[in-house]
């Protein structure tokens, strides 16, 4: 369901009704004042400059009935009467229309189409794009007043000033006063304080294309206008610098969300059991290859439930990476207890077997995972674009996480996982199964990763590596945010994150990557136990 | 080892002599079959076979090399790939230059994807690589100073167990990023290849083949009696120590930094060489010699073989690699990887001392039900973390 979506169509729906029928009670009061005989007089000599002169008037005429006259004249419609003196006429199917009024004419003498040439089409065009700056519809003009501001075309000047002269919608409004103001700022002859209003208002924009209006100020320009342009360049420069730097923390955001979906469920193991589970990123794959299964089952059976389908895959990937884990963790890592490494190197084996079954099972290559419609699409915060699928993988990882911090506080086998994670000996002599808890340890890692499979499968190609492309990543969030506490992993991850995505703009995403790595490495020789290290009286033997 | 062993151990145990005499009857009898059999008798070895059995050596090399910091030290490096490649690299760079206007852009200093790339002249880093004496110090200090700067750094701060592993691992990862890009200067994606002769020799003739072959023999050899001599030494002792309880050596009074450092840099330098030797074998160095996979499949060939027993690691590199050419090749090669995670399992399972290490437990076990009077105990380390 998408309400959201839903809502917002209404609201646009509202508001368009409502610049309709202003525009239309705008437009029907000025009607009377605008007298276009002169230009249709023209039009019936049939000559070409005749013809195209008559098509400037009529653009700047204001006249409701010139945007039919061009359209008309355009589809070889627009005819006159050879008689005397000549009358000017559309033909329609019911029969012709007095241009001027745009109702039925009685008689029907005999007709001749006003010719049109190349010329000509270039200047209905140009009269078209001016007359739309008039359109009733606020949708049309302001679509023509951006389509002015980029082109900046010096000849459609009068048509913006005369359409200024009567807009009321604020939103077109200031489309118009901007595309104004873009062809004044390039426009040679124009007086120094109307360039100078002209680059305050583009500047006031603050956008990339603002940017390329002022650099196009002429170098013949007086030095208050260049001064002018240059101080409204700096400013937007640094305006769209801040918001550069606000679209790389939100994509680090996004980054550092994905890792401590993947990162998180290899803390608590690696907290509780000491134990690197290499066979975690298998895990974030099979949650993947979950949601494709899941998906693929309701484009058979239920097409109708597909935007519920990442709802449906999430408990489902908990589930069932969840028993993968438990499996794996009574069948081989309980017989490695306090070989930390070797537990390490038969997780990894664990991990190409699974990444061999699923390659056999499904494939090589990339599945296809889709997007449910509340996922896709996105908007706009100033200057910053935020997309919905990523939105939702920030709530969902930041709702894992607190889920998570809920179990250890609140149950009790969150009590004992605590207690294992600071003392295991004494908390088995205080009674705890701390074998039990490693397996029910094991298995919620697991499953958080499933469930982080199921968020990356709308990310990142679902296909036997994905595991493989986010391991490296999760080991070092975990060694830099501390073991055994779920808070360092959500600061190492988003640190980790956003770090990466503001390196990425001055050293390109690789060597990016390389800084971050290093970045890492040198860190943990200072901090060797990670950011939030536990704090204890145990001594490493 | 036990408080009553108060000998210094032999350089060569029996295991050891068996072992290097295998190496030296392959060393000869592989090129005699090689050169003197008709290419139609059945005990003909087609030159083919010679290279990749000195491709075996030289893994064999490096997994001795894994073997003596995590056999005798504890270190669980996760990025000796690392090491192996930069002297693999070191080499290449030489035999690319040695190419000289062979290559098919003609210029007579650029490598071609230099030319290719549109570069005019050759990077800093690039100079002396024809010399080859310059090539063959930098295949040592390569790898050697990357591991020095790496220990310090770590080994300072006392990162040990799974910490140190992972930093191994984001070391090797981030060579493997920078070494993909073309703006290093190492041939990006394709790394080097092409390579027309070593030292003179053409590097497709059978004589180099073999002589290479031969030269990996001899250095498996050198290196598993440098290794023998460093972990029979007082040296080695302290490093056993250090693995089994580095907290304590370090309250006797030991600097256990420094000899994990030295340690580190030894075993890096072993596997610059073993990567050496192996790029003319191969033909090629390109950057996946670095992806984290790689080291950890290394891990594997000593822990099969036996931890802590150098014989047993170079034996298991040779027996993995021997099935992985194996495997791969055939009807078998969609299972390959369930048989080499298989591996990984059941290795650390039931078999945690290694082929060797097991062998080791059983011979002890024997003399001792024989009550043979001085047997020497079993060399089998205790794994510790």
């Amino acid at each position: 369901m998408n309400f959201s979506a839903r809502l917002r169509s209404l609201g646009c729906t509202l508001l368009l009704a409502l610049m309709a029928l202003g525009a239309v009670a705008l437009a029907s009061g000025r009607v009377q004042a605008q007298d276009i005989s002169a230009p249709l007089a023209a039009l019936t000599q049939d000559n070409y400059g005749a013809t195209e002169s008559a098509l400037g008037a009529l653009a700047v005429s204001g006249s409701p009935a010139a945007a039919a006259i061009v359209e008309a004249l355009a589809n070889g419609r627009l005819v006159y009467s050879s008689e005397t003196p000549r009358r000017l006429f559309i033909q329609s199917e019911a029969g012709l229309i007095d241009p001027s009024t745009l109702q039925p004419v009685a008689d029907s003498p005999a007709v001749k189409p006003v010719r049109v040439n190349n010329r000509i089409r270039r200047a209905i065009e140009a009269a078209s794009g001016t007359l739309s700056l008039v359109s009733p519809d606020p949708a049309k003009r302001l679509e023509a007043a951006n389509a002015v501001a980029r082109s900046r075309d010096a000849a459609a000047l009068p048509a913006l000033d005369l359409a200024l002269s009567k807009e009321a919608d604020p939103q077109v409004k200031t489309a118009l006063t901007l595309a104004r103001a873009s062809i004044v700022i390039g426009q040679a002859g124009v007086p120094e304080a109307d360039r100078i209003a002209a680059i305050e208002v583009v500047g006031a924009q603050g956008n990339q294309d603002a940017l390329a209006i002022l650099r196009s100020v002429p170098v013949d320009a007086s030095p208050a206008v260049k001064d002018a342009a240059a101080a409204a360049i700096a400013g937007i420069e640094r305006n769209l610098a801040m918001w550069g730097v606000a679209q790389n923390v939100w994509y680090g955001l996004s980054l550092g969300s994905v890792l401590l979906l993947a990162a998180i469920g290899l803390a608590i193991t690696f907290g509780v059991m000491g134990v690197i589970n290499m066979a975690h990123g298998e895990m974030v794959m099979l949650g993947a290859y979950v949601t494709f299964v899941v998906q693929e089952l309701i484009r058979t059976y239920n097409p109708g439930l597909f935007d519920w389908s990442l709802i449906i895959a999430i408990p489902l990937a908990f589930l069932f990476t969840g028993l993968i884990g438990v499996i794996i963790e009574r069948t081989v890592i309980r017989f490695l207890y306090g070989r930390a490494l070797e537990t390490l190197l038969a997780t990894w084996g664990i991990s190409l077997i699974l990444q061999q079954a699923i390659r056999t099972l499904f494939g090589p290559t990339n599945r296809e995972v889709g997007a449910p419609s509340w996922m896709s699409g996105s908007f706009e915060i100033g200057q910053l674009s935020i997309t919905y699928g990523r939105l939702w993988i920030i709530v969902f990882a930041l709702l894992v996480f607190v889920a998570l911090l809920a179990v250890l506080r609140l149950t009790r086998i969150g009590l004992e996982m605590r207690a294992v994670t600071q003392n295991r000996r004494m908390a088995a002599s205080m009674g705890i199964r701390t074998n039990w808890v490693d397996a029910m340890t094991f298995g919620l890692g697991s499953g958080i990763a499933g469930m982080a499979g199921v968020a990356l499968s709308q990310i990142d190609n679902v296909s036997p590596n994905l595991g493989q492309s986010y391991i490296i990543d999760s080991f070092l969030v975990v060694v830099f945010g501390g073991v055994g506490n779920v808070w360092g992993t959500l600061v190492g991850a988003m640190s980790l994150g956003v770090a990466n995505k503001l390196l990425e703009p001055y050293a390109g995403a690789v060597l990016g990557k390389i800084a971050l790595l290093v970045i890492v490495i040198l860190f943990i020789q200072k901090r060797p136990r990670g950011l939030f290290a536990l704090k204890g009286r145990s001594i490493e033997a | 080892m036990s408080t009553s062993d108060t000998r210094q151990p032999a350089l060569l145990t029996t295991s050891g002599l068996v072992f290097l005499g295998v190496l030296v009857a392959a060393a000869v009898l592989v090129p005699v079959l090689n050169l003197a059999t008709a290419p139609d008798s059945p005990v003909h070895v087609p030159t083919y076979v010679v290279s990749l059995l000195g491709k075996y050596l030289t893994y064999a090399l490096l997994a001795l090399s894994v073997d003596l910091i995590w056999g005798y030290v504890g270190i669980l490096s996760l990025g000796h790939g690392a090491f192996f490649a930069l002297g693999g690299y070191a080499m290449g760079m030489y035999l690319m230059r040695q190419i000289g206007p062979r290559g098919v852009y003609g210029d007579p200093v650029l490598p071609d994807f230099m030319v290719f790339l549109n570069w005019k002249e050759l990077p800093w880093f690039w100079y002396g690589f024809d010399l080859f004496p310059f090539a063959a110090i930098m295949v040592l200090l390569a790898p050697g100073i990357l591991a020095l700067v790496f220990g310090w750094f770590a080994f300072r701060s006392r990162v040990t167990g799974v910490y140190l592993s992972i930093i191994t691992q984001a070391m090797t990862f981030a060579l493997l990023l920078a070494f993909f890009r073309n703006d290093m200067g190492f041939g990006g994606n394709n790394g080097l290849t092409d390579f027309k002769d070593i030292l003179g020799f053409n590097i497709q003739a059978d004589g180099t083949r073999i002589v290479l072959f031969v030269l990996s023999a001899v250095a498996l050899g050198l290196g598993y009696v440098l290794c023998r001599f460093l972990v029979r030494s007082h040296f080695g002792k302290v490093l056993v120590a250090i693995r089994d309880a580095e907290t304590r050596v370090r309250f006797t009074g030991y600097r256990a930094e420094n000899y994990k450092l030295v340690a580190f840099v030894v075993s890096a330098m072993l596997a610059g060489i073993a990567g050496a030797l192996y790029v003319p074998q191969v033909g090629i160095i390109n950057p996946s010699e670095f992806s984290p996979a790689n080291s950890i499949e290394i891990i594997v060939w000593v822990a099969v073989g036996g931890r802590g027993t150098l014989v047993g690691a170079a034996l298991g590199a040779v027996l993995v690699n021997y099935a992985k050419t194996y495997f791969t090749s055939g009807l078998l090669a969609p299972y390959w990887l369930f048989m080499l995670g298989g591996l990984f399992v059941a290795v650390t399972l039931f078999l945690p001392k290694g082929i060797v290490g097991t062998f080791y437990d059983w011979r002890a076990r024997r003399r001792a039900s024989d009550d043979i009077p001085g047997a020497e105990p079993a060399a089998t380390p205790k794994p510790a973390e």
